[in-house]
């Protein structure tokens, strides 16, 4: 797919949705990736302690899958920054269908030279799970 | 168990540099979930206008509390490693990270503060190369679940 021209793109224009699904698989595989070891991630018994109704997904794994919406669309090197608030937890369940992230970007503004600022929308199963999702990408 | 606010402004440098490798980012992007050939691929990369392979936007979270680390789990913080979440994450880029990098990480505490029961303490870590450019800042705030209680 073509990268989007910065001509091309107005305030409102939408980013393709991204889906993916985490299990408890994908948690202990980003664990070792990251170096986030913290045992909320990955013990039944470590998130009970902590208050948690389960083992939930690291934050940054929700963001770093999220993200794949903007970078799919306008390429790695367009990012110039990004960030969001770990709103809410994303629990990851023991089970074979696991959960399933949805990341839907729409411009919300232009602010010249190329840069565009997209705004993301990320649930989990419903629920919005990041709160301000943001990142600042400059466009062709 | 409230946060020692004495620790706001201390700064924190990583006892080493972290060294950037194209297995890391590999591994990185298979974690989530990206298969994107300019993570993966050396030439796809190149054909894509880098030098390399290049990391994920997130990428720097692998080594930007290297500097901070010790400043956690500091006892005088009074930091309960058991209730910590991540409360927000910021990244801002002056250029992408490549295999290579050797990246210095610096990392200042800006902010320890509570909100409800929680309390949440702000990093800022500047991430430079051997020469001292500036590659990316990234700002990390963990919550301490019920620490303000």
């Amino acid at each position: 797919m073509a990268e989007p021209r910065y001509e091309e793109v107005a305030v409102g224009t939408r980013l393709p949705r991204l889906t993916h699904v985490l299990r408890r698989g994908d948690l202990v595989i980003y664990a070792g990736a990251s170096g986030d070891f913290n045992p909320i991630h990955w013990s039944e018994r470590a998130a009970a302690q902590a208050g948690l109704p389960t083992v939930i997904a690291h934050g940054m794994l929700t963001l770093g899958v999220a993200l794949r919406a903007v970078t799919e669309w306008a390429g790695r090197e367009a990012v110039l920054e990004c960030g969001a608030r770990f709103a809410a937890a994303v629990p990851v369940p023991d089970t074979d269908e696991g959960v399933e992230i949805v990341a839907d970007g729409i411009v919300a503004e232009k602010l010249g030279e190329g840069r565009v600022r997209v705004d993301l929308t990320v649930r989990c199963a419903g629920e919005k799970v990041l709160a301000r999702p943001r990142a600042m990408v400059r466009l062709s | 168990m409230a946060l020692n606010r004495d620790f706001v402004g201390r700064t924190y440098e990583a006892s080493a540099t972290y060294e950037v490798c194209r297995v890391k980012i590999k591994e990185f992007a298979d974690a989530i979930g990206d298969d994107n050939p300019i993570y993966h691929d050396k030439e796809a990369a190149v054909a894509a206008g880098h030098p390399d392979v290049v990391a994920p936007p997130t990428f720097p979270i692998v080594f930007s509390l290297s500097g901070a680390s010790e400043a956690l789990s500091d006892p005088d913080l009074g930091l309960n490693y058991a209730m910590v979440v991540h409360g927000e994450q910021r990244f801002e880029y002056q250029r992408p990270v490549y295999p290579g990098d050797e990246l210095l990480c610096t990392s200042t505490i800006t902010e320890i503060r509570d909100a409800g029961r929680n309390e949440f303490l702000t990093l800022r870590s500047d991430v430079t190369s051997t020469t001292g450019e500036l590659v990316c800042r990234t700002y990390n705030t963990i919550v301490e679940r019920g620490g303000a209680a």
